[in-house]
């Protein structure tokens, strides 16, 4: 019986083709190496008020993305990611008084997130999905009111970055922080994807399908979620650096605000929750809703909130998922894609 | 002396925090659900009572009795259309979607209201008053009155739930929704009336925080969502005697907190929370650790 199966099987080989794109995406690679290019020589040509709104968007796409990593691909719905930003805000801040600069600061504060990601994780981890949100929630505001209580880094008032680099002109500085930006934005997304194409992506597509035979089948579910929080409050912890630097002042209250969990998960349910695209299109949304309604104070909030639950129970997908199905087009191809015969015409899509 | 006025003042908070958390309790005992929006809701309902008043100069101890069934039948309508819409997608929709209404109605509030506090019924002598025990310990009217509300709240739907006959009906369809749909019973309808019960609940905490101290947008979500999960953490999961419970623990916990470092009390709240996830996840009353 097994041997038949199994012959069965090597035949079959023989007749399929997996890749992992319907298309050749090689182009992709060359593609966003061009942009980054493109990116990278922006300052040259940009005037200070765009660079701004560019690190801008560098913060809610790195953000964005790391949301995604949670909930679109772990099932952690995190309502508390602000605990990371601010973390990795005051991290850069300590770094800073004790005369870090503040550019060096910035991946050490991120290491540190994801240091102080471990004992936070076992903490909430005891819940499952929506008590889980509310106590990542919970955890976040303790921390801020903890941080509020050290007056030597500004207590509940914040306090200005002291040593700020004594570059030769503001726009050289403007021009060094939209680099970092734009460094800390390249290296979230592509560890992200590197990390979703390996092993830990097979893993929590196993997790996401079905937990319980994932979990019987020797899949080790605990130390994958784990894995995942401890990346994302890098992540979130690197943005929450770049914001210190790009200001450069922390204030509790801004930077712990659960305002930045809710435009990271605004951003990537508008872009489309559970692809790598998603969150690229969605905080371009937010990017430009944002930049439209801004002289309507919150209404941008608004309108994201709005455009987000009708997103959520209309196109399940997101933007990303109404292109995908009609241009079968995946820019960073994560999944596989089985062809029945050799130089096969259709593809056969895999089970979502 | 000051250390037993904390303890009483912390039991009496401790029935508006259990007010807080029975709405949330219920919801996710009946249809699986934790509305992220809870906090902001009773706001809206402490913004529904302030525009009742001024409309109809109902006396504020009494709007109640206009606030409440518009807000029950606010939930029974979200519930049968967003919230029902969202089950039947995933659990990640329905955590999205409360998310969103929870921002939404933040913000448009903020719109609408500014950053405004406001706060219901100064001026009222059962309000304001109070009863003296000793020369420390002094006991507000308007503490005691909401205590007693949310005994009688909390007494009233476990006594509802485990005796009457909808109440079986509330069971059965949590218990097993399609079971009960094969029994004849539309389940859309009784998460409906359930929606309408926890949001009744949600309005009568959202005026009694609105008396008991001062409201504005951004209140829903810094303080009554957090405490009111705070409290059913504590308590246990899916439990009202427990959510009682711990609303009681969490309220002390802040008293005691602020009677040691003013500044300290919500930190001390949040201690006592975290102690209860690391040193008895289950709660306080549930014996087994619940999925």
């Amino acid at each position: 019986m097994s041997s038949v199966s199994e012959t069965t099987v090597r035949s079959e080989k023989k007749d399929l083709r997996v890749t992992r794109s319907r298309r050749n995406v090689a182009w992709t690679g060359v593609g966003a190496l061009v942009i980054v290019a493109v990116f990278a020589y922006f300052p040259y040509i940009c005037g200070s008020g765009t660079l701004a709104l560019m690190v801008q968007g560098f913060i809610v796409l790195t953000l964005a993305s790391m949301w995604n990593l949670l909930a679109g691909y772990a099932g952690l719905v995190s309502v508390g990611q602000q605990a990371f930003v601010g973390l990795g805000a005051y991290f850069v801040l300590l770094l800073n008084i004790h005369y870090v600069s503040m550019f060096t600061a910035l991946p050490i504060a991120a290491i540190g997130c994801g240091v102080a990601a471990v004992p936070l994780w076992w903490l909430v981890s005891r819940l499952r999905s929506g008590y889980f949100a509310i106590a990542t929630w919970v955890l976040a505001t303790t921390v801020m009111l903890i941080i509020e209580k050290f007056p030597s880094l500004g207590g509940g008032t914040g306090m200005s970055l002291p040593h700020t680099p004594n570059l030769s002109s503001t726009a050289l500085l403007e021009a060094d922080t939209y680099w970092i930006g734009l460094a800390v934005t390249v290296v979230a997304l592509g560890t992200v994807y590197v990390l979703l194409r390996g092993r830990l992506g097979l893993t929590l597509t196993a997790i996401r399908d079905d937990e319980v035979a994932a979990r019987s089948s020797g899949v080790r579910v605990g130390i994958s979620r784990m894995l995942v929080f401890v990346i994302a409050g890098i992540g979130c912890g690197a943005a929450g650096a770049l914001l210190a630097v790009s200001q450069p002042f922390v204030q509790p209250g801004p930077v712990f605000s659960v305002q930045w969990t809710a435009v990271m998960a605004f951003a990537v349910v508008i872009g489309g929750i559970g692809t790598i695209e998603g969150p690229l299109l969605g905080t371009a949304v937010y990017m430009v809703l944002q930049q439209e309604l801004q002289s309507y104070n919150v209404w941008y909030l608004i309108v994201l909130g709005l455009v987000a639950m009708i997103v959520v129970l209309v196109a399940r997908r997101g933007l990303w998922g109404l292109a995908d199905d009609y241009l079968h087009v995946r820019l960073f191809p994560v999944g596989y894609w089985l062809w029945p015969g050799p130089g096969g015409s259709r593809g056969v899509a895999p089970p979502r | 002396m000051a250390w037993v006025n904390a303890i009483i003042q912390g039991v009496l908070t401790g029935g508006l925090y259990a007010l807080f958390a029975c709405g949330l309790s219920l919801m996710f005992g009946v249809m699986k659900v934790v509305n992220l929006a809870h906090g902001d809701l009773a706001v809206v309902g402490g913004y529904v009572a302030l525009g009742v008043i001024a409309v109809t100069h109902v006396p504020v101890l009494l709007s109640f009795l206009i606030v409440v069934p518009a807000m029950a039948l606010l939930g029974y309508l979200l519930q049968r259309t967003v919230i029902q819409a969202a089950l039947n997608r995933s659990v990640l929709t329905t955590l999205l979607v409360t998310f969103g209404l929870s921002v939404v109605i933040e913000n448009a509030l903020l719109q609408w209201k500014h950053a405004d506090s406001h706060s219901l019924g100064t001026g009222n002598a059962i309000i304001t008053g109070s009863f003296q025990i000793s020369s420390q310990i002094q006991i507000g009217y308007l503490p005691l009155l909401i205590f007693a509300v949310a005994v009688v709240v909390l007494l009233g739907l476990q006594y509802f739930l485990s005796l009457s006959k909808y109440g079986r009906l509330i069971r059965a369809v949590a218990d097993d929704r399609e079971a009960a749909q094969l029994s004849g019973v539309d389940y859309r309808h009784v998460f409906g009336i359930a929606a309408a019960i926890a949001f009744g609940t949600v309005a009568l905490a959202g005026i009694a925080y609105g008396m008991y101290s001062q409201f504005a947008p951004t209140t829903g979500t810094d303080t009554i969502l957090l405490f009111a999960f705070a409290a059913v953490v504590i308590g246990g999961l899916g439990s009202l005697w427990g959510t009682l419970l711990g609303g009681v623990v969490l309220g002390v916990a802040q008293q005691i907190g602020a009677q040691i470092n003013n500044s300290d009390q919500l930190l001390a709240g949040y201690v006592v929370f975290l102690a209860v996830l690391v040193l008895r996840p289950q709660g306080l009353t549930t014996r087994r650790a619940q999925s």
